[in-house]
């Protein structure tokens, strides 16, 4: 598969050169094109608005013949990502049974940023947060929005140490010295979900 | 079912199978009419000189895999033929319609294209499929370019090259061990490739992988099929009891390999206790909850430190050993404030304490039910696996015996025949033990403990027999009463199993348990 690099070269020059809207993609080590930094922006006229979140996005040394694994590296308020350091995301065409070696990864940080403007609790990774959502949408909205003013202003960070760094130098943040390592095993567990097949 | 007509068909057709049977030796029951049953069953009655059809009996049918293979070429065919579609478009819907010919093809006849949409069949007819070179094509998965590229595609039209097709392929069905459900590698296109096609690209090896694959999802798609679950066993057997009447049979199959189960739950055999019962007997027993209820059936616990305390005696003035303190086991109060009345603990009398009293007299009474029933259950359950063993040493004996007494193998082969007998008839009993105790008492449980008491005590019988040293064994007498002490448990196995299994078709017991079952959609929750 000596091609293979040929099609996510072919992609990220896409997703660079003409970027979906909302959607920033760099690499953070030139000579790896399986690692890319995303910076979001929050859609407009959703709670999200005015933050900048950043997704990791893995790609697996068979890419496209798996998917690869998206996740927040941003803290978020929202039913389908996990209210935690991994920052998991549940998105139907991530799934193994239904990813296609055709799907582009422009459209999958599409789906990721129109999952922001339009959550789904009716398939909830944070079940409790999904039923605010539902049932106390005004309560959600100050809640997402908190998280939004807490982790999603400023300077994207992606790298774990830095963001752990960044968590001390705050001063404010909860699990400080753990965040580093948590999301470094998000990170390969998130991997090792997306391999198991149905 | 079982009357004196149904007796003489069964016995004037099962002569007429004989010859087939051992012209093509265990293969051939694909003629097997509905009032039959397979060879190993048929085996094992003989065995008793019992032909009539019993309450129990149900009737299923054993397949090789080559049987297996033939029903769906047959099906494949049939449906080619009726609806003039190629054999792996065929193929394909009948997947899709979980090998309902009926309702695929009714279905098909009133609304063909959303039929073929929903099934992931293409509706254009284009030539048989083949790679091909197209000048200017760049696929979409490599991205690749160069001039003389192999291309293929599917009926849909979407062309990727042949190196990403195989690569995707491999990834299906090695690692995810998908076969009848790939579809095309586009992005929202649900167009299934079809066995040629498959069989065009990918390697020989893969080919037998994605066959075999496709062959365990027609089993697993039936519901009237399912595996024999024995080790290394590849047969299937076919069954009509649905999941519904579970309630009310026990189905009991038979695979050619030897191995008895139940098709409901694929346990082992568990006759006469319903699958439900079953169930909730074997939680029960690995469930922890027993042992709290001995403690609390036979324990308090000290009022001042909580040390859990078994009154092993004595009168009721007790003094816990490890924080001493003195309290009345009746009524758990302060010994100090029983003043003088030390014969009659006067609180006893209150509500509170009969109540206390009658719940820990009730929990006292039914662990000890539940431990009859177990111990019984235990028992045999331990004696069938000694049986087990002595079985090994059973084909010892009888060639020790053909030594010694001058028999010949044939002779000697009523030890087989009993040490069949024990095994089963053990397996039997233990779970008559399970069914007893979900049994609510009536008339009808005497008789079902006169049958259970009459079985165990043959069985017993026989047991002991058969554990003589060879010098004994050896006595005709005795050969004569193993074999009568054989085909009388054998007949005793066959009256309960008959008794009960009619009883629970009639819905005549009274379970002390709901024996409906629980959660009767299986493992195919739909995935997103």
């Amino acid at each position: 598969m000596a091609s293979q690099n040929k099609r996510i070269a072919k992609e990220l020059a896409e997703c660079t050169s003409s970027p979906p809207p909302g959607i920033t993609v760099t690499l953070p080590n030139d000579s790896d094109l399986h690692k890319w930094h995303v910076t979001l922006d929050g859609p407009e006229n959703s709670v999200y608005a005015g933050g900048r979140f950043g997704l990791v996005v893995s790609l697996p040394a068979d890419y496209p013949f798996r998917a690869p694994t998206v996740t927040f590296a941003t803290r978020i308020y929202h039913p389908n990502v996990t209210n935690d350091q991994l920052g998991n995301i549940c998105l139907g065409p991530l799934k193994a049974e239904n990813w296609k070696p055709s799907t582009r990864l422009a459209g999958v940080l599409e789906a990721v940023r129109a999952l922001l403007a339009e959550p789904q609790p009716d398939d909830p990774l944070e079940a409790r947060i999904a039923d605010e959502f539902r049932a106390e949408r005004q309560e959600f909205d100050k809640n997402a929005r908190s998280y939004v003013q807490r982790y999603a202003k400023g300077p994207v960070k992606f790298d774990v140490a830095a963001v752990g760094a960044a968590a001390a130098g705050e001063g404010g943040e909860d699990k400080k010295g753990a965040g580093g390592a948590a999301t470094a095993a998000g990170a390969s567990r998130s991997g090792g979900n997306t391999a198991s097949g149905p | 079912m079982d009357t004196d007509d149904d007796f003489m068909s069964n016995v004037s057709s099962e002569d007429d199978m004989l010859p087939d049977d051992s012209d093509n030796d265990l293969s051939g029951d694909e003629d097997f009419g509905f009032d039959d049953e397979p060879d190993a069953y048929i085996d094992s009655q003989k065995e008793i000189g019992h032909k009539k059809k019993a309450a129990y009996d149900i009737t299923f049918k054993v397949y090789q895999p080559s049987d297996v293979l033939k029903q769906q070429t047959e099906l494949i065919d049939e449906v080619n033929m009726i609806l003039d579609i190629s054999k792996e478009e065929a193929a394909i819907l009948l997947r899709y319609f979980r090998w309902n010919k009926e309702r695929l093809i009714e279905d098909y006849m009133d609304r063909p294209s959303q039929v073929l949409d929903a099934a992931g069949l293409a509706q254009t007819s284009a030539g048989p499929p083949k790679m091909q070179v197209i000048p200017g094509f760049v696929c979409d998965i490599c991205c690749e370019d160069e001039p003389g590229l192999e291309s293929f595609a599917l009926k849909c039209g979407h062309r990727y090259c042949v190196d990403c097709y195989r690569h995707y392929l491999s990834q299906k069905i090695s690692r995810e061990g998908e076969a009848a459900r790939i579809q095309c590698p586009s992005e929202g296109c649900n167009i299934i490739i079809d066995a040629r096609s498959l069989d065009l690209l990918v390697t020989a090896e893969l080919t037998e992988r994605y066959h075999e694959l496709l062959h365990r999802t027609y089993v697993e798609d039936k519901e009237t099929l399912k595996w024999c679950p024995a080790p290394d066993c590849q047969n299937a057997v076919e069954c009509a009891v649905k999941k519904k009447d579970l309630d009310k049979v026990v189905p009991t199959v038979s695979c050619i390999c030897g191995h008895r189960f139940c098709f409901g739950c694929i346990l082992n055999d568990h006759q006469p206790a319903p699958c439900e019962l079953v169930k909730k007997w074997l939680k029960k027993c690995a469930d922890d909850s027993e042992t709290a209820n001995w403690i609390s059936a036979n324990t308090k616990e000290c009022p001042k430190c909580n040390s859990t305390i078994e009154k092993n005696g004595g009168c009721n003035h007790m003094t816990c050993r490890k924080c001493k303190h003195e309290f009345c086991w009746m009524c758990m109060g302060l010994w100090s404030e029983h003043g003088t009345s030390w014969y009659n603990c006067n609180r006893f009398e209150e509500k509170s304490g009969t109540d206390a009293r009658d719940a820990q007299a009730k929990s006292r009474v039914s662990l000890e039910r539940y431990l009859h029933y177990y111990n019984r259950y235990a028992n045999h359950e331990q004696s069938a696996r000694l049986d087990k063993d002595i079985y090994h040493k059973t084909e010892k004996k009888m060639v020790q015996l053909q030594k010694e007494s001058g028999m010949s193998w044939i002779e000697v082969q009523y030890l087989n025949s009993a040490s069949q007998a024990l095994q089963t008839c053990r397996q039997t009993l233990m779970w008559t033990y399970a069914f007893a105790f979900y049994l609510a008492r009536n008339n009808l449980t005497e008789i079902f403990e006169d049958n259970q008491k009459d079985l165990e005590m043959a069985v017993e019988a026989l047991s002991e027999m058969f554990e003589k040293p060879i010098a004994e064994l050896a006595d005709s007498d005795l050969k004569v009463d193993i074999i009568n002490k054989t085909s009388y448990c054998n007949k005793r196995r066959v009256i309960l199993l008959d008794d009960t299994a009619q009883k629970l078709s009639e819905g005549l017991w009274t379970f002390n348990t709901e024996l409906t079952s629980l959660g009767a959609n299986g493992g195919s929750s739909a995935r997103r």
